[in-house]
């Protein structure tokens, strides 16, 4: 028979039990819908993920300084001040025992009243090396970055992050313009594209932090940081609060990383230190969205099947009722194989529309998430593909039995049947 | 007489198994059908004259025996050519009609040129002008459930004839109609005979036995007496 006709007559069948079609293809339609809008919304964030990783730099190692986590040590604890995290003795043994490292940036912390006129905020003032910029990967928006004069003579200058910017000079440019921090004042030369706060950089942030070159701030700061930890009365005693280390290659990171957790047991026991490795982050959510995929792929699975069997259910049904209309076709001249293409077609007709109607709900809930939610979706070609290839392959085969049962039906009995 | 035989019997018999009963549907049946013939069978109920029909319209196969159709063997076909044969050689009207509901006029005379692999325009073009010979040209869009019972078989008849069969093979045609709608179909049949399709008829009705050149009571799965009308 023609493949028009064929098609014609399975819609036909498929039309002339409208309600029962559509409630049979449900399973398909939910399970193809779930795929795609589910990998969709996972891919999604995980593409954001792997974004805030990558704005990190995949060269970069980032040492950060933190408390101690709850000492063991009694006497320790009566002490009343604390002292842990980076110090500079820490900087120089990593330049000159760990090899292929590019470039370091160091940053101390501090956080500040920072005023213009009358619009003033709180805000974290970085005292950072000119190397900062670069291997941190920060945007300039206007003027410039902070660099090795500034450095040397120690300038009074700075550089604004995005959100204090904004709230101390609306939008205006305050490139030139004066502010002060705490009791000192400071030029601003430059203003930083806004970057959103990246994972794992704990005093890394970007946003509403006042840059100003490190000699500066030794300078006023002296070259401990003495502030009061929140809560209790005992004082904190800070040198650095990060330490930016850039690979000279991809390549050396895992060995350069290796290298600074042997320098770090060994100095700091106290685990007052964390290493975040941007790579490891990366591969650690690339393995997480695998697992997801996976998972995903299983409940996917699940649900066609589930969907699968219930079309042969009503297919089964079908063939019962339609024994007569077989036995007609059959003494008409239909062949086995004509049967067999016939019932075959309208599951796999049925199933493959079940997945369209999934299809088109899958791309639409991803759409209306990010939307709503303000979240990244991304709708990948192959994830449309796969769920559309597996609804038809769901058709075939969960059709072919109750298919095989119409074509073996004995013409003779078949017409007999009411 | 030299006339051509389309279809011939030799001691067929048909043995149903029945739990442990062995049932002869026929019990050695001769029989040779000519070019041309119109032929009825009659008999009681259960004197095997519908698994007479059925083994002559190859949806049945004789337990022993043969049965040539058209000078071919049936027991030495496939399922596959014994459909091809049942679609192209042979016609089938049935009692209660047996159109399939939800196709049109056309559509249900078009089913058997659809197995025969008719183009789609000429098998258009032939339902058209049966449906036009058997005098539905202005009902072909309808479906059967708007049709009368006679009209019903009327279509039935048209779908029998679109390929053009060697033999028709009717199973009590009349059965479900008033003797008035009967007489019609019966006309229309004997119509069909004279311009030339060779025919079997199984029916309960002398009336219709009578339009038959001859007539074949069975009795007990096989033939008990032929008459030939003169």
């Amino acid at each position: 028979m023609r493949p028009t006709r064929v098609i014609a007559l399975a819609w036909k069948g498929i039309w002339l039990h409208r309600l029962r079609s559509l409630l049979t293809v449900l399973g398909i339609v939910f399970g193809v819908t779930s795929v795609v809008a589910m990998l969709a919304i996972g891919e999604g964030a995980s593409a954001e993920a792997q974004d805030r990783i990558r704005r990190l730099g995949s060269r970069n190692l980032i040492l950060g300084s933190r408390p101690p986590p709850a000492s063991q040590n009694a006497s320790e604890e009566r002490q009343r001040t604390s002292e842990y995290g980076i110090l500079r003795a820490d900087v120089d043994r990593i330049r000159t025992t760990i090899p292929h490292v590019e470039r370091l940036a160091t940053r101390r912390n501090a956080t500040e009243k920072v005023r213009n006129g009358s619009r003033k905020l709180n805000a974290e003032l970085a005292g950072v090396t000119a190397t900062y910029a670069d291997i941190a990967m920060l945007r300039i928006l206007a003027g410039r970055f902070l660099n090795p004069v500034d450095e040397g003579q120690a300038r009074a200058v700075c550089v604004l992050g995005d959100t204090v910017a904004q709230r101390l000079f609306l939008s205006q440019n305050p490139v030139g313009r004066l502010i002060w921090a705490g009791s000192h004042p400071y030029r601003v030369v430059g203003v930083l594209d806004r970057r959103g706060e990246p994972r794992g950089g704990a005093g890394t942030g970007v946003d509403d932090v006042v840059f100003v070159p490190l000699s500066t701030m030794d300078d006023r700061y002296g070259k401990m940081l003495v502030g009061f930890k929140t809560g209790s009365l005992s004082l904190e005693r800070v040198e650095l609060h990060a330490v930016l280390v850039e690979a000279e290659d991809l390549a050396f990171v895992e060995s350069v990383a290796a290298s600074i957790r042997s320098l770090l047991q060994r100095w700091h026991p106290k685990e007052d230190v964390r290493l975040t490795v941007p790579l490891e982050l990366l591969r650690e959510a690339r393995e997480t969205k695998r697992i997801f995929t996976i998972v995903l792929g299983s409940i996917a699975a699940i649900s066609l099947l589930v969907g699968g069997i219930g079309i042969m259910n009503i297919m089964l049904a079908s063939v019962m009722e339609r024994t007569r209309e077989i036995g007609i076709r059959r003494a008409l001249g239909a062949r086995r194989t004509h049967i067999i293409v016939q019932f075959l077609a309208e599951t796999v007709l049925l199933s493959v529309s079940g997945g369209l109607i999934g299809l088109l709900l899958g791309v639409l809930i991803p759409y209306v998430v990010s939307r709503v939610f303000d979240m990244q979706t991304v709708v990948t070609p192959w994830s449309l593909g796969l769920a559309f290839g597996i609804s038809a392959c769901v058709g075939i085969v969960f059709g072919l039995y109750p298919a095989m049962r119409a074509a073996d039906l004995d013409p003779v009995e078949a017409l007999r049947r009411e | 007489m030299s006339a051509e035989i389309v279809a011939e019997l030799v001691r067929v018999e048909r043995v149903y198994e029945m739990g442990e009963v062995l049932v002869h549907a026929l019990d050695g049946v001769d029989l040779q059908i000519e070019r041309g013939e119109y032929a009825a069978i009659m008999g009681r109920s259960g004197s095997g004259k519908s698994t007479l029909l059925n083994m002559m319209g190859c949806l049945d196969r004789p337990t022993a025996g043969t049965y040539r159709l058209t000078n071919r063997d049936v027991a030495e076909l496939d399922d596959d050519e014994l459909s091809s044969l049942r679609g192209r050689t042979l016609g089938f009207i049935f009692q209660a009609y047996n159109l399939i509901p939800h196709l049109t006029v056309l559509e249900n005379i078009e089913v058997p040129m659809d197995y025969a692999g008719v183009g789609p325009r000429e098998s258009r073009e032939r339902a058209e002008a049966l449906a036009e010979r058997v005098g539905l040209g202005d009902r072909a869009d309808h479906r059967p459930t708007q049709l009368s019972g006679g009209q019903q078989q009327r279509v039935a008849i048209a779908r029998a004839l679109a390929n053009d069969p060697s033999l028709l093979l009717a199973d009590e045609p009349t059965g479900n109609l008033d003797s008035s709608t009967g007489q019609e179909i019966l006309d229309l049949l004997t119509h069909l005979n004279e311009a030339g399709t060779t025919m079997i008829v199984v029916t309960h009705d002398a009336k219709v036995a009578g339009q038959a050149h001859r007539t074949i009571h069975m009795l007990d799965g096989r033939v008990d007496r032929i008459l030939v009308r003169p």
